[in-house]
């Protein structure tokens, strides 16, 4: 009975539900030059995985991170700038797919309200210290 | 205190955060990722045949003046087999659909079309979801409306149900 149910857990869907395509050779070997690998890895980092979507691409195990670390490697190899690459996921996935949002429209808003804060919170203290003085 | 309306700002802050806290709560979250490619061109890509008998599928393929359907399926992936009726319903409308099959192997997408019927003129293997990645598509099923130039018009993300397939007819009908 208990050798039942384990050939039946061994045979859920979950087990299968991953499909059987290979993983892209690029997924997990890096390129010969450091220099470039470096680079890779720094911009895997800052992407987020489209399937896991707390994750980075560096950090996932998922299918879909396979495929765009190996994506970010080919076009690493092929001379690419990081930053182009970046603009290349963010043209498929919009602005989500990059942990380091953009300095403009809400990701301005983002990078300045620590500053407007700050600047708030002096002013708001201002009187405090006068008075003291 | 020679301003004592001071005095309300840190509440209207709080107050503030507090509502979008709230508006945060109320309103569901969208874990979709949509693509970003809408009224763009198709990107280039030449696709294998996924299975004999089907002929594979190349970016060209669908820039002949007719609109049509691009479903991203998977013989694995078990809202594919919910939408296969609504996807033959589609086909029986007149709209042509051609197919990406997501990390397959031939006999199991074979199994599938046995299983569930063909409404595929070409199907495409994309083993390792590179394709899928040039398309900005996160996942199956994914549905495109393609123009006839091959522009990306539409992606419903998610099975196909009863209540999409006259959007879809429309949508397709619209580009033509």
């Amino acid at each position: 009975m208990r050798m039942l149910a384990l050939i039946c857990l061994m045979l859920a869907t979950p087990v299968f539900a991953q499909g059987s395509g290979p993983t892209p050779a690029l997924a997990n070997r890096q390129l010969p030059d450091p220099a470039q690998e470096a680079a890779a890895t720094n911009l895997m980092h800052s992407l987020r995985c489209i399937q896991c979507q707390g994750q980075s691409i560096a950090d996932s195990d998922a299918h879909m991170a396979s495929t765009m670390r190996a994506e970010v490697r080919q076009q690493i190899a092929a001379g690419q700038k990081p930053e182009a690459i970046r603009g290349w996921m963010i043209a498929r996935y919009g602005e989500w797919v990059s942990f380091e949002p953009d300095m403009k429209g809400a990701g301005l808003l983002l990078w300045f309200t620590p500053l407007l804060v700050l600047i708030a919170g002096i002013w708001l203290a201002r009187g405090l210290f006068r008075r003291g003085a | 205190m020679n301003r004592p309306w001071l005095l309300w700002i840190p509440l209207a802050v709080v107050a503030f955060i507090g509502g979008l806290a709230m508006y945060g709560l109320a309103v569901p979250k969208d874990e979709q990722v949509h693509s970003a490619m809408i009224a763009q061109n198709l990107p280039a890509f030449s696709l294998p045949a996924a299975t004999a008998g089907v002929e594979g599928l190349a970016s060209g393929d669908m820039a002949d003046g007719k609109p049509r359907l691009l479903n991203i399926f998977a013989s694995w992936c078990l809202p594919c087999k919910a939408e296969a009726p609504y996807l033959e319903a589609l086909k029986k409308a007149g709209i042509e659909i051609d197919a990406i099959a997501i990390r397959d192997r031939p006999e199991d997408v074979a199994a599938f079309l046995n299983e569930f019927g063909n409404p595929f003129r070409r199907i495409g293997s994309d083993s390792e979801m590179a394709v899928q990645l040039k398309l900005g598509s996160s996942g199956v099923p994914e549905t495109y409306v393609i123009g006839g130039d091959g522009t990306i018009l539409y992606q419903h993300i998610g099975d196909i149900r009863a209540e999409h397939v006259p959007m879809l007819i429309e949508k397709v009908n619209a580009a033509k």
